[in-house]
């Protein structure tokens, strides 16, 4: 009996030494030598912080953050100047996401064909679903500080096809005279916006975007009030020490952020001003309020007929305005909630259409003697969008969105021939998703992203009915 | 040949077994500080704030983590890239040796004075001031920091040094401050201008054996722990511990202190009344080699 155990006992071990063993040394292996992805975010790098120091989740910034980016991306400890550094010291972060995306779009007008034509013989409303694999754009950012108190960023972007443009050209003239209160900035970037758009933590067409920051009535000319939209101009800003208060004006060209001036000699200013307080142990919270204020051109000279318009000849300017309440509001350490309230209202003439005529958004021109037809009116609406988040931990957040628009006077008034329904163009749209970051260190961020999207606009599908927009998404989002 | 591959197998699995209390004796210390976290050491009182070392697990783990380390003892994952007298390495928070303090040379520090530290910041390192947290969050965090090492077990914080009222600023209080500079012979490491280039500069190094810098007046930096006239009192009369900087409590009287603030602010370039004083007195800077009480 014994002999036999022992004689099995030899044949498992046998078997089981190889076995046992490379089991043994992988567990070793991983035990003692694994390692985080080491990669170079500029920031990160440069000051040796995670992260998770500067970012709630990454993109989006807490109020460490927040601090880093108001003192001109300097941390205040003598150590900002870029002197200090290894002269190897590249402050440059790529950023890029490959995704899966599955995308609906309710109502599309198709065109239809009779057996064995090859003509169209009529249309007929579709909905059309399309998924694959796909890539967003690349992100270069690279910023910092020229010396110390003197900031700037560079950040060259490119479409998923690879077309470059210059989303991010400014420097900063940072702490004038000594004091938080005075910082001067110059070129193009993105504005004072407390709830930011480019570190939004949502990635789809729909969801990736504030829909608040970006609206335009339907029919109207003017794409020149995106306050999500990077603009260029001169921004002067201030904050107390500890970032509690902070205020900024800025004076942009009414061009949208498009170089080369193509449109005309309008300015656009953009005001904000926001306090936070400790409230102890549910954290700190912030309200806010901002304003942008601005006109921009809805006549054109033309040369060669009607629609040549001649670029940077815009004169004719009306006015239009966005203004709103921001908050921030923390409950404990793992759940916040982002609110961003907004008033709109465009002259009536963008409301007819006039406006911007160079990239064929509008299609008339208010040349001499042209008139608002009757029942014509000043376009206004109301929105508010509530972001909540659910932090896990530094590395996992749950985010949820509702946003909603909604018009509260059309463009075309009850005088007028063809009066507008009262709810059309009004947006309603809610995001869920969650990011994870399988690592947290200070040179590279990657998370796992993972989102879904629900739009809706009133009446603007072909047929005049109500358009649903569906958007899935996994991906990876990464930088480094 | 099978046999050989048996063997070396058999071989690398015992290695590999014995190596792996290499792998978790962090865990064992790890466990060790999960008893002190739970100890009574392991809050901080702040004013009417208390301050729980639970709560902050998470923001240490978000903010301090990188480099301070899992364990608080300065060897997080950027530690290794710091490089002395530039960048300082991260405060071992095991060993509970603090530069700035309100309390005696060797004693620990105040919850209040780690509280003042992390909203401040330590200027020529590279620890941020965290000035952002609310006040509960740093309570927290100097409950947190206290966890990491067996002398807040043991011993209690010393009593903070009393300072007394500050006086009028004089040109007789300064040219005194000049003599007690050369007396106490601040110069051997800072320069007789101030400018960190003593005889003794070259050579400093922290208790660890890593370079340090003396701190140089004259460029405009902040002093380490705080620049306030009170907070350079307080340094040299406490003492940078775990540094060469001692603590000259038992060599310069009260109101001798204050003659030394004055005159260290000569040497700042900020704009203030000691400056003005030292120039219409047209001062010279000290002679290491005349007698003493002779300057």
């Amino acid at each position: 009996m014994l002999v036999s155990t022992r004689s099995h006992l030899r044949k498992v071990f046998h078997f089981a030494t190889p076995l046992f063993s490379l089991a043994l040394v992988l567990a070793c292996v991983v035990s003692t030598c694994t390692q985080p992805a080491n990669a170079i975010p500029a920031f990160a790098r440069k000051y040796g912080l995670r992260c998770s120091a500067c970012h709630e989740s990454w993109p989006m910034l807490n109020y460490f953050g927040q601090k880093f980016k108001d003192n001109g991306y300097q941390i205040m400890n003598d150590r900002d100047s870029p002197i200090w550094q290894n002269p190897g010291y590249w402050p440059v972060t790529f950023r890029m996401t490959p995704i899966w995306h599955r995308v609906s779009t309710g109502k599309v007008l198709v065109d239809t064909y009779s057996a064995g034509s090859t003509v169209p013989t009529g249309s007929a409303l579709q909905r059309i679903t399309t998924s694959g694999f796909d890539l967003s754009g690349l992100d270069f950012h690279t910023g910092g500080t020229l010396e110390k108190n003197f900031s700037f960023y560079l950040l060259p972007s490119s479409d998923p096809t690879g077309a470059f443009h210059f989303e991010t050209v400014m420097a900063r003239l940072d702490n004038l005279f000594g004091s938080p209160w005075l910082n001067i900035k110059l070129g193009k970037f993105e504005l004072d916006n407390l709830l930011s758009e480019k570190r939004i933590l949502t990635l789809t067409g729909n969801g990736g975007i504030y829909q608040l920051y970006h609206f335009i009535p339907v029919g109207d000319g003017n794409i020149f009030g995106q306050m999500g939209d990077n603009q260029l101009g001169l921004e002067v800003m201030g904050h107390s020490a500890d970032d509690r208060s902070r205020y900024s004006a800025a004076l942009l060209s009414s061009n949208d952020g498009t170089t080369q001036l193509p449109y005309g000699n309008a300015y656009t200013g953009f005001f904000t001003a926001s306090q936070a307080f400790d409230a102890g142990k549910l954290g700190v919270e912030r309200i806010g309020a901002y304003a942008m204020v601005g006109d921009a051109p809805t006549t054109w000279l033309t040369n060669g007929g009607p629609s040549s318009y001649i670029a940077g000849s815009g004169i004719g300017n009306k006015s239009f305005s966005r203004e709103g309440f921001v908050g921030q509001f923390y409950f404990g350490e793992h759940f916040d909630l982002q609110v961003v309230t907004q008033h709109g209202e465009d002259s009536a003439w963008f409301g007819q259409g006039y406006g911007d005529v160079i990239d064929g958004v509008s299609v008339v021109n208010n040349t001499t003697g042209t008139t608002l037809p009757a029942g014509a009116q000043a376009p206004t609406w109301n929105g508010v969008l509530f972001e909540p988040h659910f932090v896990y931990s530094p590395q996992l957040i749950f985010i949820g969105r509702y946003e909603t628009i909604r018009m509260s006077q059309q463009a075309n008034g009850s005088g007028s021939a063809t009066p507008s329904p009262s709810n059309l163009g009004n947006i309603s749209t809610y995001t869920v998703g969650f990011r994870y970051n399988p690592f947290m260190t200070s040179r590279a961020g990657f998370a796992w992203h993972n989102e879904y999207n629900w739009w809706h606009q009133d009446g603007t599908a072909p047929d005049g009915s109500n358009l649903n927009v569906s958007e899935l998404l996994t991906g990876f989002d990464f930088d480094f | 040949m099978r046999k050989n591959l048996r063997k070396w197998m058999l071989f690398l699995g015992a290695a590999a077994f014995l190596a792996l209390p290499l792998s978790s004796s962090a865990q064992l210390t790890t466990n060790q500080l999960h008893d002190w976290l739970n100890s009574p050491a392991a809050t901080s009182h702040i004013g009417n704030i208390t301050g729980n070392a639970h709560a902050a697990a998470e923001p240490y783990r978000r903010y301090c983590v990188g480099c301070h380390g899992e364990l608080g003892d300065g060897e997080g994952e950027n530690a290794k890239w710091f490089e002395p007298p530039l960048f300082p390495k991260p405060r071992d928070f095991q060993l509970a040796v603090f530069e700035c303090r309100s309390t005696p040379s060797g004693t620990l520090p105040t919850d209040e004075d780690l509280f003042d530290t992390i909203a401040r910041g330590l200027d020529r390192s590279n620890m941020p001031p965290w000035n952002t947290f609310t006040k509960q969050e740093r309570a927290d965090l100097v409950a947190w920091i206290k966890h990491y090492s067996p002398r807040w077990q043991n011993e209690k914080p010393g009593v903070p040094i009393t300072i007394p009222a500050e006086p009028e600023v004089t040109a007789d209080r300064i040219k005194a401050g000049r003599e007690v500079f050369a007396r106490v012979q601040c110069w051997k490491c800072h320069g007789v201008q101030g400018m960190a280039n003593g005889p003794s500069a070259a050579t400093l190094t922290t208790d660890q054996g890593r370079p340090i810098e003396a701190f140089n007046f004259t460029t405009g930096a902040r002093p380490k722990c705080g620049d306030s006239d009170r907070d350079i009192y307080r340094i040299f009369m406490t003492g940078l511990d775990g540094t060469p900087m001692p603590s000259f409590a038992d060599n310069i009287k009260p109101d001798e202190a204050w003659d030394l603030v004055f005159y260290l602010r000569t040497f700042m370039p900020q704009h203030s009344k000691e400056r003005e004083l030292a120039k219409q007195l047209n001062l010279k800077p000290v002679d290491p080699n005349a007698p003493a009480g002779q300057q």
